[in-house]
């Protein structure tokens, strides 16, 4: 078993397996496939009148989060012989071993005026055990959807030793408008598309912003003053700040450092790019690249001692990684091409980044000596790729070709399978994925 | 408005939920998410718009919208602008003189029928010398948003270089990239592409007195 689930890890290209843990719940392989663990959650109990419509909405995302990642597989309520209508109720293991359920998810449901209490249980069916305690949620009913994400999150953990990514939220720019007129408005929303908000107006081209560590800001690009400037906006208040830049140059491309206190970013001087970095609470900052070429996108490791950028000084677009401090870079990225857009994994193994090869656009993964370069996805234009929270998926942004053409988002695991569009009304680019919630 | 979902967090053991002792109890945080109303967001705007915008050249322009908006050879008919027929206006700079010059895929490089143009940019700056100019820089589609950015800043300097080596003021001159994000052409082919890879120069009505 514990063999199995190394060959998954491998197939997952993940740095540090701690499935050890998981107990006799497992995804088999096949041929490289992976079956997806199937997995009941009949409809959590509504301890009260109050809370029917909440416990069947809750139930549903549950399924749909843990389903929606791939690894999982729902079987279907009308396949029940058991109806495990109570939440105290004994589980009858044979039941749900004979149509063959893995994963038994019970909950319940209370509701009194605006509080939600949500608790579930996992089983594991075929060891006749529960997996890990009960767990509790408390909170108002307007967060019930938080409160579904966070017991697929636990859910998600115990079965894959890994941390989940529903409780997460994503911050974008919203598109409307033609392609030569378009509004662009920052915007953040639920991982899934869901509880969408504006966070400016569409009053100036807004560009590429970039979540803080914990989310509590936001980095991006404005042209509010026909120049391209950076801004800083404080996700609570949508209060916000131009990041002091010397006169006459233009600043773009930002990224948080991973405790929140330094940003690096891309400035113009005549036409030349290069990177500095500044420190948000001093105002001090420094150069990191001094070459003619455009030297932009760049962005951090995990532990904060490297930043991963791209470079057209060899003559065209190219990744190197240079020493936080600056210095001289090494080339990673030696395939056919251009490479644009890194960003670094949250687990520091791998690289995601856009490339351009034969009029096509992909999103990629490599190592970060470069190697095992991997191209997940093809189209017309895909760019910009951002790391879930467990480093196990990539969101991206994905354009349709011609004068009707439109941006949309879209993720992909970093196998390369569960491609699929993220649901938000009208056109969104440039996304950014923030912390698991707390 | 909506208030803040806050989500508490408690362990139990398995089925004792009423007895229970939490082994780990946290308070969720607060993802505020408090929306200003329109009004304010706006009025928010504004205020900033007005402490950030560069003077675009001497604060004569503070009336116009949106950056080089008032300019933009694109809009309708401008009073600003002045008449086709009179030599010394924008309309004339932008139509007779031409006010853009196109570049090849990935480059930056001046073409002969760019410099001609650009020869003629300069003799108009020089002979209206109360005019300045912010030359915009563009790029295609076919490209990343922040490569394309520095790809406009560098064919917007390729024509201030010219510009100045034709004897314009440096000081009268400035430059900013719209990268990838203005097209003036949407289609998805060369025929588009080849106008959209621009540099733009946008004359500004705005006294050096």
């Amino acid at each position: 078993m514990l063999k199995r689930l190394i060959v998954l890890m491998t197939a997952l290209v993940l740095a540090a397996p701690v499935w050890a843990q998981s107990g006799p719940l497992r995804i088999t392989i096949t041929d490289g496939v992976i079956e997806p663990l199937p997995f009941a959650v009949p409809s959590f109990e509504a301890e009260n009148g109050e809370a029917v419509q909440v416990a069947a909405d809750l139930t549903r995302l549950v399924a749909q989060d843990l389903a929606g990642t791939g690894l999982f597989r729902e079987v279907p309520s009308s396949a029940f012989i058991s109806t495990q209508s109570s939440f105290a109720q004994p589980v009858a293991y044979a039941d749900w071993k004979a149509i063959n359920t893995q994963a038994l998810i019970t909950g319940a449901v209370t509701v009194s005026g605006n509080q939600l209490v949500v608790k579930f249980r996992l089983y594991d069916v075929f060891s006749g055990a529960e997996m890990g305690g009960g767990l509790q949620f408390a909170g108002t009913v307007d967060g019930w959807r938080r409160m579904g994400h966070k017991v697929a999150d636990a859910v998600y953990g115990r079965i894959t030793g890994e941390g989940g990514y529903f409780d997460s939220r994503v911050v974008f720019v919203a598109e409307s408008g033609p392609k030569d007129n378009r509004a662009k408005r920052l915007a953040v929303m639920d991982y899934d598309g869901a509880n969408l908000k504006y966070l400016t107006d569409s009053g100036a081209i807004v560009l590429a912003p970039r979540f803080s560590p914990s989310g509590d800001r936001v980095l991006y690009t404005s042209f509010e003053s026909g120049f391209p400037r950076i801004n800083i906006l404080d996700v609570a208040s949508v209060g916000r700040r131009q990041l002091t830049t010397a006169e006459g140059e233009m600043a773009f491309s930002p990224r948080f450092s991973n405790d929140g206190s330094q940003v690096i970013y891309s400035l113009a001087n005549g036409g030349n790019t290069d990177i500095y970095r500044s420190d948000l609470n001093s105002g001090a900052s420094s150069r990191l690249t001094e070459a003619p070429s455009i030297e932009t996108a760049p962005s951090f490791s995990p532990d904060g001692s490297q930043i991963v950028f791209e470079s057209d000084r060899s003559g065209s677009q190219q990744l190197y990684i240079m020493s936080a401090g600056g210095g001289e870079p090494r080339r990673i990225s030696f395939g056919e091409g251009r490479y644009g857009t890194p960003v670094w994994s949250p687990r520091g193994d791998l690289v995601a980044f856009t490339k351009q090869n034969a009029g096509r656009f992909h999103i990629g993964v490599m190592r970060t000596d470069g190697s095992e370069e991997r191209l997940l996805t093809t189209s017309f234009l895909d760019e910009g790729p951002t790391w879930s929270p467990n480093g196990r998926v990539l969101m991206f942004m994905r354009e349709t070709q011609g004068a009707g053409g439109t941006s949309s988002l879209w993720s992909v695991d970093i196998s390369g399978r569960n491609l699929k569009a993220v649901p938000v009304s009208g056109g969104a680019s440039d996304p950014s994925w923030g912390p698991l919630q707390p | 408005m909506g208030s803040t979902p806050t989500v508490t967090t408690r362990y139990f053991q398995a089925g004792a939920f009423h007895v229970n002792v939490p082994a780990k109890e946290q308070n969720m945080g607060t993802p505020k998410m408090n929306m200003l109303t329109k009004a304010a967001l706006i009025g928010l705007v504004l205020t900033t718009a007005a402490c950030t915008r560069p003077d675009r050249f001497g604060g004569a322009n503070d009336g116009a919208a949106d950056g080089a908006g008032a300019f933009d050879p694109n809009a309708a008919a401008n009073a600003n602008l002045g008449g086709a027929n009179d030599p010394k206006s924008p309309l004339y700079f932008n139509q007779t003189i031409g006010d853009r010059v196109l570049f090849a895929v990935d480059t930056s490089t001046l073409t002969e029928q760019g410099k001609q143009i650009l020869v003629g940019q300069a003799g108009w700056l020089q002979s209206n010398p109360e005019y300045l100019a912010i030359i915009e820089g563009h790029a295609d589609e076919v490209g990343t948003r922040e490569y394309n950015i520095g790809l406009g800043f560098r064919r917007a300097n390729a024509v201030r270089e010219f510009l100045v080596s034709q004897g314009v003021p440096s000081t009268r001159l400035r430059v900013t990239s719209y990268g990838k994000e203005r097209p003036i052409e949407i289609c998805s082919d060369e025929t588009c592409y080849s106008k959209n890879r621009r540099a733009v120069t946008v004359i500004s009505i705005a006294s050096l007195s």
